[in-house]
């Protein structure tokens, strides 16, 4: 595409001029005639259009300037003198110009506001499940303490979800878990289940992996329960494990310490007692203090003052051995966190079953 | 467990508060979940004795008693019958609160006029108390309950609930938690009395027991009582019962649970005079009936373990005791029964039979053999002190599966190398001791026996815990992991999940997570017309709910099921997407379960603005967030008709990718929708995200940016209305100095002739070597229309 600019620069009104008598006086001239043009000028455009025709390479006031080579010494002299000064008058006058109208202009926009209350162009705005973001941001957290995701079927062989887990048939352990078994029958036995938790991926990551390991799974998980407040019969939970010489329950309590710190902040505190779970040995609960009661005890946290946050333990040594590792060369610790538990507990949900309703008012909000 | 902290200072001294008591307890892995205070509502009421009793002047059935109340003395109008001078009773000062029996109701005594006598407060029976529902007479204390005491200082109590972890059965029990108590307190735990007076002849002489299969019986105890009163039991073992949430029945029943509840071993009463004197411990035989004690005839299998005489089974071993021996109002004799039976036994006929008992759900505890002895001799010795009997000489103790279990080896390093933290041999030593180990020094580890009472203790980390437990997890340090990081792939599934959430997010969706189990009413309808599920999908065997027997094959029945949800609330645009498990039956293994993404379309494009109109989306809607992801991963995906039979059938296309179908994109069919409750045409899109997952993970290639400028041609052509885009497309696409086509217009009617559409391409030529020339703009164009022409009838306009 042409330039305008260009265009406009091809003609030249003063070829037409040559007749003048004098050089000085055509000079004369011409300054008046441009500083009066110059005047009318009103935008930005037609002042480049301006500078092109009087103080181009093409104007006539450059071709004066280049011929006076050919001129006498004495009209040298003077016309040069006259045609640098009105070539610096000129300039000075544009310059002068040109900053009278940027201001003139910008002060003429200053008036031509926008409502600046009137809502944006809207933009899609789609969001992750909150559950979804919480186990983003458990796997992140540990992902910095050199843990990798794993993750297990849903579907899972009795072995993987018990027996692999120091859990035996008729053990108590079995009860409390509630399990949804698969209709599925092999050697008159019902040995398929929806796993009961994500311990079981433990158990396979154990056989999978030489050590060391530092695996975090999370995941579904199932019971065979109603649905009510604090019940669905799925859920989510995410185990990890570590395995390495030299882990002791120090390195656990430091690791849990160090995701509840992350999780909840600083400043509430943290407790590790003594609790039983067939795969570790010793046991341990993790809860946090209270957000509400600060550890004095109130409705949320059933007046203990504390909210149980995770189970965990160092990891029993006949389920290392099933996993085909020495526990006397190697220490190893596991645990499990309920992940529906923690955003109710951030955001004060007190209703787990909005996590599964699909309801896009209560999605939005996270 | 509920432990009234009165019956455990019978066995351990308890100097702190309770709080702390069950802070320690807690902290030690014994779970205080509650604290109950009874007695706190007693306000007013003291202990008072009755110095005289007068008749009432104008009532028969009323009579006046002054009692003492240690400073001062009350005469007041009574109705029992059970008056009785010098008895202590619970007396209620005016103003104190008391249960009107009249109404359920807590009412504040006032004084009253009773037939024109003035009453100034109240002899209480147990149900004004609440202590429990007995109305019929006044509530008789023991003679050395101190007069002018506050009631609720001489019978409240504190009284700890806890939840028992599977692991420890021998601290379901008074004795167990007393143990605790002392080892965590730093005092020490006092036995129950389990002596008594032995009388009569010897028990042996009069009792056999045979135990058929030591593995399923390893011990069996019993004692023989003689001449036993079965009458009411004393009050404060029925309040100590209640309080443990036990009812009351009579003395021998009582004594039988309260012995249950101090040492955790189950008891069993015979009426030995219905019994006879031939015991045995043997599996049912098949089909053998026995009526339990609840008054069922139950039908018995082989795998089940029952006490039996010569003849008959007469109790479920563990579980019940029959009908046939049961101990009633006019039993004399008295066989007390303490055994162990083998858990899983136990466990196995109480859900056989779906018939649980207090015993049985200890017995699958596993309850240490090691207790039955001292449990059984308690028992005999109350059913001696208070139910008047006799006990026989000795006691039978049939112990076959007595194992004698080698000490255990811990020395401080293996302290350390578990725990992280150094503890001293002798700390260790003391911590064991104080919980009834036996620790004897070998070297530099300890020897450690478990006490009797324990069945949980069987290796090395046993004991570690033990030992962390009583000195407390909070003398652990916390560090954090100082070895290397281990060196694991990552799971690409992962990240490539992750970023198709994050795209589909920023196109507007909402993520939702539904169940992954589904109702078959849901999967069946998804198919426009009826038909079998194919493949039948996985089942679960005890559903709680119809809509929770399935697990979803697919996601799309649950998404349908969201949006019309929330269409109840909600009009306007809606976009939600899953992306989650789906399962998929295999022969004789655990089903496939890919993850899969649904993403379902309706309503407005955008909301309606000042800016915006609300057009509803269409299925260009859904292929644009499909051929958006695809792009974000660096696929290319192909379309082709699709043959989905929820679909609209002329409004729907397979997902290719290198050949192979990884997903549907299409309108959802109008049936379908139906009986989805949704009156709107809904957009949705399927895609297997494992599938792609091999063409994700190729490593993408750069391409040096193009060194010389293209020169575009926009070009105007007539087609049959027949004609896919994609196969213009795929023509001029097909020069090698076309780099770019894109379709700007799209018209049919008006100047277009009947049959025919008007397709408008802008056409970006470049060449990587040079700037091309309008000439050669010009050739490549003439041929792209030749090519055209030739085979797709198209002509420019
Ligand atoms: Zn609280």
């Amino acid at each position: 595409m042409p330039c305008l600019l260009v265009d406009s620069s091809s003609i030249d009104p003063f070829t037409m001029m040559t007749y003048n008598p004098s050089m000085l006086q055509e000079l004369e001239e011409l300054r008046a005639g441009a500083l009066r043009e110059l005047q009318g000028i009103r935008d930005l455009k037609e002042m480049e259009a301006w500078r092109v025709r009087y103080l181009g390479k093409k104007s006539r006031l450059t071709q004066v300037l280049r011929g006076l080579a050919s001129l006498s010494v004495e009209e040298r002299k003077t016309t040069g003198a006259l045609a640098n000064e009105i070539k610096r008058q000129l300039e000075e006058s544009l310059s002068h110009r040109e900053h009278t109208l940027r201001e003139a202009h910008l002060a003429a926009r200053a008036g031509e506001s926008v409502d600046i209350t009137l809502p944006g162009r809207p933009c899609p705005v789609g969001r992750l499940h909150p559950l979804t973001q919480t186990i983003e941001e458990i796997c992140g957290i540990f992902a910095t303490m050199g843990f990798q995701v794993a993750e297990g079927p849903d579907v899972e062989w009795d072995y993987y979800n018990f027996e692999a887990l120091n859990i035996p048939e008729e053990h108590p352990a079995r009860d409390v878990m509630s399990t949804s078994w698969i209709d599925y029958q092999a050697d008159g036995k019902r040995p398929m289940l929806l796993r009961t938790h994500t311990t079981s991926v433990t158990a396979r990551t154990l056989e999978r992996l030489e050590p060391p390991i530092r695996v975090i799974e999370p995941g579904r998980v199932y019971r065979y329960e109603a649905s009510d407040a604090t019940h669905v019969p799925m859920f989510h939970q995410i185990d990890g494990v570590a395995v390495d010489k030299g882990i002791t329950m120090a390195d656990l309590k430091g690791a849990l310490y160090e995701f509840a710190r992350r999780f909840f902040g600083a400043d509430r505190r943290v407790r590790f007692r003594c609790d039983y779970f067939p795969f570790v040995e010793p046991g341990v609960e993790m809860a946090i203090e209270c957000a509400v009661c600060h550890g004095d005890g109130c409705r949320l946290c059933g007046n203990s003052g504390w909210i149980e946050v995770l189970g965990a333990g160092m990891t029993h040594p006949r389920v290392l051995e099933r996993g085909g590792i020495d526990p006397q060369v190697y220490g190893s610790f596991a645990f499990g966190i309920g992940i529906d538990r923690l955003p109710m507990l951030r955001y004060g949900i007190d209703d787990v079953r909005l996590f599964y309703g699909s309801d896009l008012r209560f999605l939005r909000q996270f | 467990m509920k432990a009234p902290l009165k019956w455990l200072r019978d066995y351990v001294d308890i100097t702190l508060p309770a709080a702390e008591i069950a802070r320690r307890l807690t902290m030690a892995g014994h779970e205080v979940k509650d604290m109950e205070v009874t007695g706190s509502d007693w306000e007013g009421v003291v202990v008072g004795q009755i110095m005289e009793i007068k008749p009432h002047p104008n009532a028969d059935r009323l009579t006046l008693p002054t009692v003492d109340l240690g400073a001062g003395q009350e005469t007041v109008v009574c109705g029992a019958p059970n008056l009785r001078v010098g008895d202590k009773i619970a007396f209620a000062r005016v103003g104190a609160q008391i249960l009107d029996p009249a109404t359920g109701k807590l009412a504040r005594l006032t004084p009253s006029k009773i037939r024109g006598v003035v009453s100034s407060g109240m002899v209480c029976s147990e149900r004004e108390l609440g202590i429990s529902d007995n109305h019929q007479g006044i509530m008789v204390l023991p003679p050395d309950a101190p007069v002018g005491m506050p009631l609720a200082g001489y019978l409240g109590d504190t009284i700890l609930d806890l939840d028992i972890t599977p692991n420890r059965p021998d601290c379901l029990s008074i004795t167990g938690l007393a143990r605790e108590i002392a080892a965590l307190t730093g005092q020490s735990f006092r036995s129950p009395d389990t002596g008594y007076e032995e009388a009569g002849p010897e028990i042996g002489r009069q009792v056999s027991v045979t135990i058929a299969d030591p593995a399923l019986c390893p011990r069996y105890c019993a004692s023989l009582v003689n001449g036993v009163t079965v009458a009411p039991s004393p009050p404060w073992m029925q309040a100590r019962l209640r309080a443990c949430g036990m009812r009351p029945i009579n003395n021998v029943v009582d004594i039988t649970n309260y012995v249950m509840l101090e040492y955790g071993q189950p008891l069993h009463a015979f009426d030995y005079d219905k019994l006879g004197g031939k015991v045995i411990i043997r599996p049912a035989r098949e089909g053998e009936t026995l009526v339990t004690l609840d008054g069922e005839e139950r039908t018995l299998s082989a795998d089940m373990l029952v006490i039996a005489d010569e003849g008959r089974a007469v109790a479920l071993a563990g579980v019940m005791g029959g009908a046939s021996t049961e101990v009633t109002g006019g039993t004399t004799s008295i066989l007390l029964e303490s055994a162990s039976f083998y858990p899983a036994s136990i466990h196995h006929t109480s859900q056989k039979l779906l018939l649980g008992s207090e015993a049985s759900a200890r017995f699958e505890r596993g309850i240490s053999a090691g207790v039955s002895g001292s449990a059984l001799r308690r028992a005999t010795r109350l059913l001696v002190e208070l139910a008047g009997g006799k006990a026989s000489q000795g006691i039978i103790d049939n112990y076959p599966g007595r194992a004698e279990i080698a000490p255990i080896p811990l020395s401080a390093g293996e302290i350390k190398r578990i725990l992280g933290v150094e503890l001293a041999l002798e700390e260790i030593a003391g911590a064991l001791s104080s919980l009834g180990f036996d620790c004897k020094a070998d070297g530099t580890e300890l020897k450690v026996a478990a006490p009797y009472w324990r069945s949980d203790i069987r290796l090395t980390v046993d004991l570690v815990e033990e030992v962390a437990r009583v000195t407390g997890y909070d003398r652990i340090p916390m560090t954090m992991l100082s070895q290397p990081i281990p060196r694991h792939d990552p799971d690409p599934l992962i990240a490539l999940r992750q970023q198709v959430r994050q795209g589909l997010a920023c196109y507007g969706f909402q993520e939702v997570v539904t169940f992954s189990l589904v109702g078959r009413a849901t999967l069946e309808r998804l198919a426009a017309e009826p038909r079998p599920l194919e493949p039948e999908p996985l089942r679960v065997t005890n559903p709680m709910t119809a809509d929770q027997e399935y697990l979803r094959p697919n996601l799309r029945g649950n998404l349908l099921l969201a949006l019309s949800a929330n269409r109840r609330h909600e009009s306007g645009g809606m976009k939600l997407f899953e992306l989650g498990k789906v399962y998929l039956p295999r022969e004789k293994m655990l089903p496939a379960e890919p993850y899969a993404l649904c993403g379902i379309l309706s309503g407005a494009r955008t909301e309606r603005t000042w800016l915006t109109g609300d057009q509803p989306v269409d299925f260009f809607d859904a292929k644009g967030v499909v051929e958006g992801i695809f792009a974000r991963l660096g696929i290319e995906a192909g379309f082709e008709p699709g043959e989905d039979e929820g679909l609209h059938p002329a409004r729907q296309a397979g997902i290719v990718v290198a050949g192979e179908r990884v997903g549907v994109l299409g309108e959802a069919h109008p049936k379908v929708l139906h009986a989805f409750e949704i009156g709107e045409p809904v957009y949705l899109f399927e895609v297997d995200i494992s599938a792609l997952l091999p063409h994700a993970a190729a490593i993408k290639t750069f391409q040096p940016l193009p060194r010389f400028p293209g020169t575009f041609r926009d070009v105007a052509l007539l087609v049959d209305a027949g004609t896919s885009y994609r196969q213009l497309y795929d023509i001029i696409k097909g020069f090698p100095l076309v780099s770019q086509v894109a379709l700007f217009d799209l018209f049919t009617g008006g100047p277009v002739p009947e049959g025919k559409k008007s397709m408008a391409y802008r056409i970006i030529f470049r060449a990587p070597d040079h700037t091309l020339t309008d000439a050669e703009v010009d050739e490549v164009q003439r041929q792209v229309l030749g090519r055209l022409e030739k085979e797709l009838g198209a002509v420019q306009r």
